[in-house]
């Protein structure tokens, strides 16, 4: 299985590994291909291989087995200099005894460029992120928003081709994160550059991504757009980590027209979307978000299978309203409901019926 | 629009200026700050700064002169230095009178000592006279001048009043003089005839080994701070001791064995004959020269320049060299341009660590330095502890503290002292 | 009853105080020295003796002759004397004299005369070079030279050290004008009387220097006496300057192929001085001591151990065997009259007027 190769084959990983240590995979069989001008986002846990992959595809890390290609050509004996990638780091890494002109003008210096090109490209490098009045600085006279933006303009002056992203938000608060997320992906599809981007943040590789990588263990789980991800989840690992998530545990009993039986360990009877199952008296983890159970019967479908339930927490969050429900046995189900004028607030203590659509609760893998 | 109509100054909530009881409130906390280094202040200051103070005096006192013959000093000033003739009878009554007092008190020989650094000859003069002096009847013996012409007729000699009459102001110029291969004539300031000139090549001497040592420490430790500093903690920890181990062992015994190693038939000039590479009768030359101090104080020093240089390394994020490569940098362009100049603190606190121990440091090069290896101090320990001409050991001193703070002052307005990190 | 007994003692006690303590001797001493062989020679031959005969005194050592003048004078500027007796070479003896930082000593009224009855100062004679001073041992800087590396010819002569064809290879000189001048001025064929009046003139001294040039290039200079053994041993230098007794030991207790030159060998003194102003219980102390670490006898006994000649005319038919390896002392001496054929009388009174600005001089000569 080879991964296609064409022209819209920019960034290409295949059958990649990677050990630091000759005993442990830290990368295991990574294939991941990548058209020009995608925002991809590698997205997951600490430890998963996602940073490994990126140094990898920078050159600061060399493969042990495998190939990187970029653009067709297999780069893996190619030093980090010469790859022409741009990178932004986690904690910017702007030189702290440079002005930020100065800053901005190292890679056009390295690069021979001449003078009056390299104060044209550094002003509009600048403007581009909104920072014009603040080239005669050094980095640590900057707040750190304003550090990331000169990052961000750096690893782009060069005008690079493909550019990485190491968790660059990690450092700055929610407001000012957010911000920045529509600024870098506006940016990005503005240039028409193709970004490789890293974080453990879900909610940024929602919002921001074209597609998302979901790595765990060294090995990708699911590589889909970010709507995908989250409504069609491919595991449970996916399903747990993208977005909140109740699951419940029990074996399935049949499977007929594209819906199975699940019985769950209470004894009850769910109809679920079969995803990772396939046949019965399989053990499964049913998982169903917050926001798709709905508890007023009226707006039930008919005949659809439903839950009893016993409200143990209502939270008041504003927006919406959070109840914790305890379903099969199950303490930790969570309802996420609008807060309209209609919509009713339970109480604690009060027992109510809960359902589904079949679509929306998934049966993956225990 | 509210400012321009209020003038007065911001008043606090009790009425009184804001300015002031914020002052107040911060004078407390100094107040209290100061309590708490109080003891080390205190410890400074008598144990550093008034032996300092001390020094600097002793460099420019001559109360000797004055204290022990005050009458001579008195009668003298009349005399004419260049009148070509020894003084008069008057003078040499006062200094009957001076001289039987100081014999009786035990100075006279003190004063001759004093005066011997300027006059040789002067010291027995004194001694001997000090002896008859102290049986003569300072009333009715007179005529003295002849009776001490008699006794030694370098009485008669015009060096000597001369000498007696520069050196008798209570402040004296002489050793600070002395200190830069001058002395004073009867005209005024003189330079030192060639054959006694010493103390500038000294100094000049000094502060060029001293550099070297201290380039010779950058050269040598900065691959080992760097490594140090890119090494994981438990290696680096292992290694550190390494770089340690000089300080764990006697200084003396450093440099006795750089002897053995150096000397002619040492371990390295042995091992290159037996190699072939140098002949039998032509083993070089490693030790009591230039070379040989250079070697053993670069090996003893350092460690005060790779501990600066480490702290400072470990500090530089590695990233910094990842971006600069990721930026199109080659390796050595990333060094250079991004990793050195981050690392320049280091390497500056280092160097004024090291070169203020290199141009202070004297038992090294006494033992190892022969004639040509040898440093300021080494003049200064002599004049300490073997001529006993304190004065001009404090003269040497100060001068040589005059230009560290002067190289110091020169490094802060070149380079900036807050460009110096010790870690 | 117990109250009035109680009173009567403290008066009686307060009345005989003064007294008490006048006669009273400190019964603690603290001697300075020069540390290793010649430090015990001096232990053996009359601390431990006088400890034997003072039960109850407690010595305590200071090995810091070196320093002596240095540490005198910053004593008695900060006027805490811990001193009692100190060990130091004739010339700093009479720098301390000078300075004023030592007791003048009647001689023969503090030392013991002679087992014939001479007085102390007939006895010691021209070596009371100071007031201040009293002379314990003669000892002579000389030359040693490696019997191996000489030839079947050994040198004979001072000026074989300037000798370079016949003797090639280094020299170990002290760093320091005194010798090294008036040798270099005696092989320029300055008679020997004629030095000093040489020396004093700066023709003299440039002489002198010029006479050193010849052999500067292949000079080691020394500035601790226990390194021209250790250069010599180590084959370092041919041939080198040192004290008699620190070639003794090398030759005789080491058994090293070192020969030793007894020709112009330039005699010096080593003495006791007491610290100025000491408290009377401790002066006391220290010249009872004196007394008798200087006597004829104990003078004799330290040779038993060390090759120093004794300071007494009395002590020489004293001299025995060394103590450990029993050979006999009296030729290793400097004062024996076959290795006394022509020697070199260090002038100290010359020295003392002149030593500043010869060093001044000889220093920059050095540092060309």
């Amino acid at each position: 299985m080879t991964a296609p190769t064409g022209n819209d084959a920019f960034v290409e990983f295949e059958r990649v590994q990677k050990s630091y240590d000759g005993e442990t995979l830290v990368v295991k069989d990574l294939n991941l291909t990548m058209p020009k001008g995608e925002f991809l986002t590698m997205l997951g846990p600490s430890g998963s291989g996602k940073t490994t992959c990126l140094m990898m595809l920078a050159g600061f890390e060399t493969a042990t087995h495998g190939d990187i290609r970029l653009g067709g050509t297999s780069i893996n004996n190619i030093p980090p200099h010469k790859r022409g990638i741009g990178m932004v780091f986690q904690n910017y890494a702007l030189f702290p005894h440079m002005t930020i002109a100065e800053n901005l003008s190292f890679p056009l210096e390295v690069r021979k460029m001449g003078k009056s090109e390299r104060e044209e490209k550094v002003r509009r490098a600048l403007d581009m992120v909104e920072m014009g009045a603040f080239g005669g600085r050094r980095p640590a006279q900057l707040s750190g928003g304003q550090q990331q933006r000169i990052a961000l303009a750096r690893a782009l002056v060069f005008e690079p081709e493909l550019v990485l992203m190491d968790e660059p938000l990690g450092a700055l608060d929610k407001q000012l994160r957010e911000k920045m997320q529509f600024e870098i992906t506006h940016l990005a599809h503005r240039l028409g550059i193709t970004v490789v981007y890293v974080t453990h943040d879900q909610t940024e590789a929602l919002t921001m991504s074209d597609r998302v990588a979901v790595f765990n263990d060294g090995v990708i789980q699911q590589l889909a757009p970010p709507d995908v991800l989250y409504e069609e989840p491919a595991n449970s690992f996916v399903a747990q980590f993208i977005g909140e998530n109740n699951t419940l545990e029990g074996e399935v009993l049949e499977i007929k027209d594209g819906i199975a039986v699940v019985k769950l360990d209470d004894g009850e009877l769910i109809d679920c979307k079969p995803v990772n199952v396939s046949k019965p008296g399989e053990r499964t983890r049913v998982s169903i978000r917050p926001e798709r159970v709905e508890y007023n019967k009226d707006r039930l479908q008919e005949g659809a299978h439903t839950l009893k339930a016993e409200v143990l927490e209502f939270i008041y969050m504003g927006d919406i309203f959070r109840t914790r429900l305890r379903v099969a046995g199950n303490d930790e189900f969570i309802i996420k409901t609008r807060n309209a004028p209609d919509q009713v607030r339970l109480q604690p203590g009060q027992q109510i019926e809960i359902g589904w659509l079949p679509e929306d609760c998934r049966a993956l893998d225990a | 629009m509210t400012d321009t109509t209020q003038t007065g100054p911001v008043l606090a909530a009790d009425g009184t200026p804001l300015k002031k009881s914020l002052a107040r409130a911060l004078r407390m906390q100094k107040l209290r700050a100061l309590m708490l280094i109080a003891p080390l202040l205190l410890f400074v200051l008598i144990t550093f700064l008034l032996p300092i103070a001390d020094m600097l005096f002793r460099s420019v006192e001559n109360n000797i002169v004055s204290d022990t013959l005050p009458n001579t000093v008195v009668a003298l000033e009349d005399w004419d230095p260049n009148s070509g003739e020894a003084p008069g009878e008057e003078v040499f009554a006062a200094l009957a009178v001076d001289l039987k007092a100081a014999a009786e008190a035990k100075t006279h020989t003190k004063v001759g000592t004093r005066l011997n650094y300027e006059n040789p000859g002067i010291s027995s003069l004194f001694r001997k006279a000090g002896r008859k002096v102290k049986k003569w009847d300072t009333e009715a013996d007179g005529p003295f001048k002849e009776k001490f012409l008699e006794m030694d007729d370098a009485w008669g000699d015009i060096g000597v009043w001369q000498t007696i009459q520069t050196y008798s102001p209570k402040l004296t110029n002489g050793y600070f003089l002395n200190s830069v291969d001058l002395k004073k004539g009867n005209d005024g300031i003189e330079v030192r005839p060639e054959n006694e000139r010493i103390y500038i090549r000294l100094f000049i001497r000094t502060f060029i080994m001293s550099l070297i040592i201290t380039g010779a420490c950058i050269v040598l430790g900065y691959p080992v701070a760097w490594i140090l500093a890119n090494l994981p903690s438990r290696t680096a920890n292992l290694l550190m001791i390494l770089v340690l181990l000089p300080f764990w062992t006697s200084l003396l015994v450093r440099t006795s064995a750089w002897k053995v190693m150096l000397q002619q038939q040492g371990v390295i000039n042995e091992t290159l004959v037996w190699l072939g590479l140098v002949a039998d009768d032509a083993r070089l030359v490693m030790i009591n020269n230039q070379f040989g101090t250079i070697v053993a104080m670069t090996h003893i020093l350092l460690p005060f320049m790779i501990l600066p240089m480490y702290s400072v390394m470990q500090t530089i994020n590695p990233s910094y060299l990842r971006a600069a490569k990721s930026l199109g940098a080659t390796n050595w362009t990333a060094f250079w341009r991004v990793y050195f100049p981050n690392s320049v603190p280091g390497i500056g606190a280092g160097s004024i660590l090291v070169f203020i121990l290199a141009i202070g440091y004297y038992i090294t090069p006494e033992l190892v330095g022969g004639t040509k290896g040898v440093f300021i101090s080494n003049r200064i320990a002599f004049h300490i502890s073997t001529s006993l001409n304190w004065g001009l050991a404090a003269a040497l001193g100060t001068i040589l503290l005059a230009v560290v703070l002067l190289l110091y002052w020169t490094y802060d307005k070149i380079v900036g002292i807050d460009n110096v990190k010790l870690g | 009853m117990k109250l009035s007994k109680l009173s009567v003692l403290v008066a009686t006690t307060a009345l005989c105080a003064p007294a008490a303590f006048a006669e009273e001797m400190a019964n603690e001493m603290t001697l300075v020295s020069w540390g290793g062989a010649y430090q015990a020679s001096q232990v053996k031959a009359y601390v431990e003796p006088y400890l034997e005969m003072n039960p109850g005194l407690k010595v305590i050592w200071d090995e810091s002759s070196a320093e002596a003048t240095a540490k005198m004078r910053a004593m008695a500027e900060a006027g805490n004397i811990t001193w009692d007796l100190v060990d130091a070479v004739a010339s700093d003896a009479m720098r301390m004299c000078d300075e004023g930082l030592i007791e003048e000593i009647d001689h023969d009224a503090v030392l013991a005369p002679a087992p014939d009855g001479t007085p102390p100062s007939e006895d010691f004679g021209e070596l009371l070079v100071s007031d201040c001073f009293v002379p314990q041992i003669v000892y002579s800087t000389t030359f040693g030279y490696r019997t191996d590396l000489v030839g079947d010819t050994p040198p004979t002569s001072v000026c074989d050290v300037f000798d370079l064809e016949k003797y090639p290879g280094k020299r170990a000189l002290q760093k320091r004008p005194i010798d090294n001048m008036e040798w270099a001025l005696y092989c320029d064929g300055v008679a020997k009387d004629e030095i000093y009046d040489v020396l004093s003139t700066p023709e003299g001294v440039d002489r002198a220097l010029a006479k050193l040039d010849t052999i500067k290039d292949q000079v080691v200079w020394w500035t601790a006496g226990a390194e021209t053994p250790q250069l010599l041993a180590d084959g370092e230098v041919v041939m080198g300057s040192t004290f008699n007794g620190r070639l003794f030991s090398a030759i005789a207790e080491q058994g090293q192929p070192i020969g030793m030159l007894w020709d112009m060998q330039s005699f010096d003194l080593d003495g006791w001085v007491v610290p100025a102003g000491l408290p009377a219980d401790r002066k006391a102390r220290v010249m009872d001591f004196l007394k008798f670490a200087t006597d004829t006898q104990r003078l004799a006994d330290q040779a038993k151990y060390i090759s120093y000649g004794p300071a007494r005319k009395s002590s020489a038919p004293l001299v025995g065997k060394h103590a450990e390896l029993g050979i006999d002392m009296a030729p290793h001496m400097p004062t024996d009259p076959a290795n006394a054929t022509n020697v070199h009388v260090y002038d100290y009174e010359w020295w003392a007027d002149n030593r500043d600005d010869l060093d001044a001089k000889f220093q920059a000569w050095l540092a060309k």
